[in-house]
């Protein structure tokens, strides 16, 4: 397996207590295929893809499991093997293009720069390195653009620029968080379809975290639901949109408006809001909100935490059988 | 940038003008007279009447200011005294000498003081709140921001005296602090000066590491910071070209103006140690109404003020390449 995350756990301390940011949270990603990871703001997406990388402060988080990459263990790796892997191997791009790239350094500075680090090359085969990868995510006039500083792309643009630098060096695994969440929706398209395209070419593996089940729906292979820092269901992308089978992800399916959904019918949103990762509820972590939350028997879902099941496969963490799911199914 | 550099040019020229306008008749509401400081302990009417004329006072004060001003550029011939040529600031009665000679005395004395303490206070005030930021809350961090609060609460006089007193009169472990010139004696000018350069950089130094610390701070957490991590940038590079970078600004902002303040003359600096430089001529021209070498004091103290302002717009733009030069 390419990238194998088993029962990941980050603490981080604060003031107010321990916050379980990701709890005992697995989940495995192919060479060349997609990941979506959804789950509203909180569920431990972006603390997950940041544990991974390795960008967590020591001095504030605790963080516990197995991060398996290409068959070398990644969590307590030391710092400069970490720095080495970080931007060759693994590299990651995220939500604001804008804030995410120095306002201080040409365009093509920035990329040149992670080539000649991971590589060693000289400054001038760096640059046309970096002119190279502006001109593949499509920057039209890429010698010219390059020398461009950030605040003089358009957002799209500037988003296909972190793009370039992260894949400048054809890393093995690209976490992309929250990509197209911060540009115009025609150009999230672009941005998706960029990705998609790159991944052809190269067989980057990607770990898509997103909000917006439509872009899981299109750009992913695999999803990985997620709920105050744990997995609630796993699948492919057909298996969790088409039939899924926790009252989560039934409440995120029924949240999104289609085109195909009679304007009449309304939208069910999730009831509640998502815990506090201070004071996870007990059981089910959901359970606050869930609507049937008495079908598997009084208690069950406020005592044991449910795990993934079956634990390959399409698998999610409910007490519900499989005859009551199909029943209260929306 | 060149419309930059005209523009400025002439709102510098204005703003000095104004300046030195406003020094020249608020110094005529004074109630002292300058012939009568100029003209001795013993001064016949006649004399005084002499003096008056000689040093332009018998005419109004519009004329007066324009005659100094015409001087500056043109030069000005002192009845009974000889010419002054340009660029003339004037004669001082009280030093019996042109006050641009003054000056020009005085100003190196001044300027080395400044740039010296000035290296000091820059790079330890930097280099501690660049530390104090990356070990946030750590004993570093406490003892920074301690020696921080009580540097910026002394004074120099306090300091300074207590210095002189253990260093260099009992310890003798320092020179008695005085000017050489840097053309002279290298060795001796900063020896001469490394007292004063460091007791002026302790007041100034605890400014630097707070406002490098907090801004650092921010800047650590910045998200391009983290994309530099992101991307395996080692730790050195991404504070150095990464985080400090947005932390120049206002560092560059705070040390242009106490670089124009200083230059002005460090008063309470030059009298606890003696030295002549521009500061202290300026008490001593307020003390004897001597108004030609307070005005150039003045004009010294502005200028330095108004230049460095020009210097650190320009150098924002070559920080940050979002600023437009206008």
């Amino acid at each position: 397996m390419f990238l194998h995350v088993n029962d990941l756990t980050v603490d981080f301390a604060t003031e107010d207590g321990v916050v379980h940011a990701v709890d005992e949270l697995s989940f495995e990603v192919e060479r060349g295929s997609t990941l979506g990871v959804v789950g509203e703001s909180g569920s431990g997406k972006s603390v997950t893809s940041l544990a991974v990388l390795g960008l967590h402060d020591p001095r504030t988080s605790t963080i516990s499991g197995s991060v398996l990459f290409e068959g070398k263990e990644l969590l307590g790796a030391p710092r400069t093997a970490m720095e080495r892997l970080r931007g060759d191997r693994i590299a990651m791009i995220f939500q604001d293009p804008l804030t995410s790239l120095s306002p201080y350094h040409t365009v093509g500075a920035q990329i040149a720069e992670v080539y000649r680090r991971h590589r060693g090359t000289s400054r001038s085969a760096a640059w046309e390195r970096a002119i190279q990868m502006l001109d593949r995510v499509g920057i039209p006039q890429p010698k010219a653009r390059a020398e461009d500083y950030p605040h003089q792309f358009s957002g799209g643009m500037r988003q296909r620029a972190t793009i370039a630098m992260a894949l400048v060096c054809d890393p093995g695994l690209l976490i992309a968080d929250e990509p197209t969440t911060a540009l115009d929706v025609t150009v999230q398209a672009q941005i998706l379809d960029l990705l998609r395209e790159l991944q052809e070419q190269s067989g980057t593996a990607i770990i898509l975290i997103t909000h917006d089940l439509g872009v899981v729906a299109t750009a992913a292979h695999d999803v990985l639901v997620m709920y105050a820092g744990r997995a609630v269901e796993r699948g492919t992308v057909r298996e969790v949109l088409h039939e899924p089978r926790h009252p989560y992800t039934w409440g995120l399916l029924g949240s999104m408006p289609t085109l195909r959904r009679p304007v009449t019918e309304e939208l069910r949103p999730v009831r509640g809001a998502p815990p506090s990762l201070l004071n996870v509820p007990k059981g089910c972590p959901f359970h606050p909100r869930c609507d049937f939350v008495e079908l598997p028997g009084p208690r069950v879902c406020t005592g044991e935490r449910p795990e993934l099941s079956p634990p390959r496969g399409h698998g999610d963490a409910c007490y519900l059988t499989m005859k009551q799911k199909r029943e209260v199914a929306p | 940038m060149l419309r930059f550099a005209v523009r400025r040019t002439i709102a510098t020229a204005i703003t000095l003008v104004t300046i030195s306008a406003v020094t020249f008749f608020l110094f005529f509401a004074l109630p002292s007279d300058p012939a009568l400081l100029a003209c001795g302990k013993v001064c016949p009417p006649e004399l005084l009447a002499l003096v008056r004329r000689n040093l332009g006072l018998d005419q109004p004060v519009m004329a007066q200011f324009v005659a100094w001003l015409a001087g500056i550029f043109a030069g000005r011939d002192y009845p009974g005294l000889g010419y002054c040529p340009a660029p003339c600031l004037g004669y001082s009665f009280v030093n019996r000498a042109p006050v641009f000679e003054t000056i020009m005395d005085r100003l190196p004395v001044t300027l080395s003081l400044t740039i010296g303490a000035a290296v000091i206070f820059l790079t330890f005030g930097v280099a501690t709140g660049i530390l104090a930021a990356l070990r946030q809350g750590r004993p570093l961090d406490k003892v920074a921001s301690v020696a921080s609060l009580v540097g910026a609460s002394v004074q120099i006089y306090f300091v300074g005296t207590l210095a002189l007193y253990f260093l260099v009169y009992q310890g003798k472990l320092l020179p008695s602090p005085s000017y050489v010139p840097l053309t002279e004696n290298p060795l001796g000018w900063a020896t001469g000066l490394l007292l004063p350069w460091v007791v002026l950089a302790i007041i100034f130094t605890a400014n630097y590491t707070r406002m490098t610390r907090s801004t650092m701070v921010e800047n650590l957490s910045e998200d391009y910071v983290r994309t530099a991590r992101a991307k395996g940038m080692p730790a050195r590079t991404v504070i150095l070209r990464f985080a400090l970078r947005g932390t120049l600004i206002p560092i560059v902002t705070i040390f242009g103006v106490d670089l124009g303040t200083l230059i002005g003359g460090a008063i309470i600096t030059e009298t606890t140690f003696g030295l002549q430089g521009i500061g202290r001529l300026s008490v001593r021209a307020v003390t004897y109404s001597d108004l030609p070498t307070l005005m150039a004091t003045v004009l010294v103290a502005a200028g330095a003020i108004v230049v460095m302002n020009a210097v650190v717009d320009a150098l924002y733009a070559v920080i940050d390449p979002r600023v437009r030069l206008t």
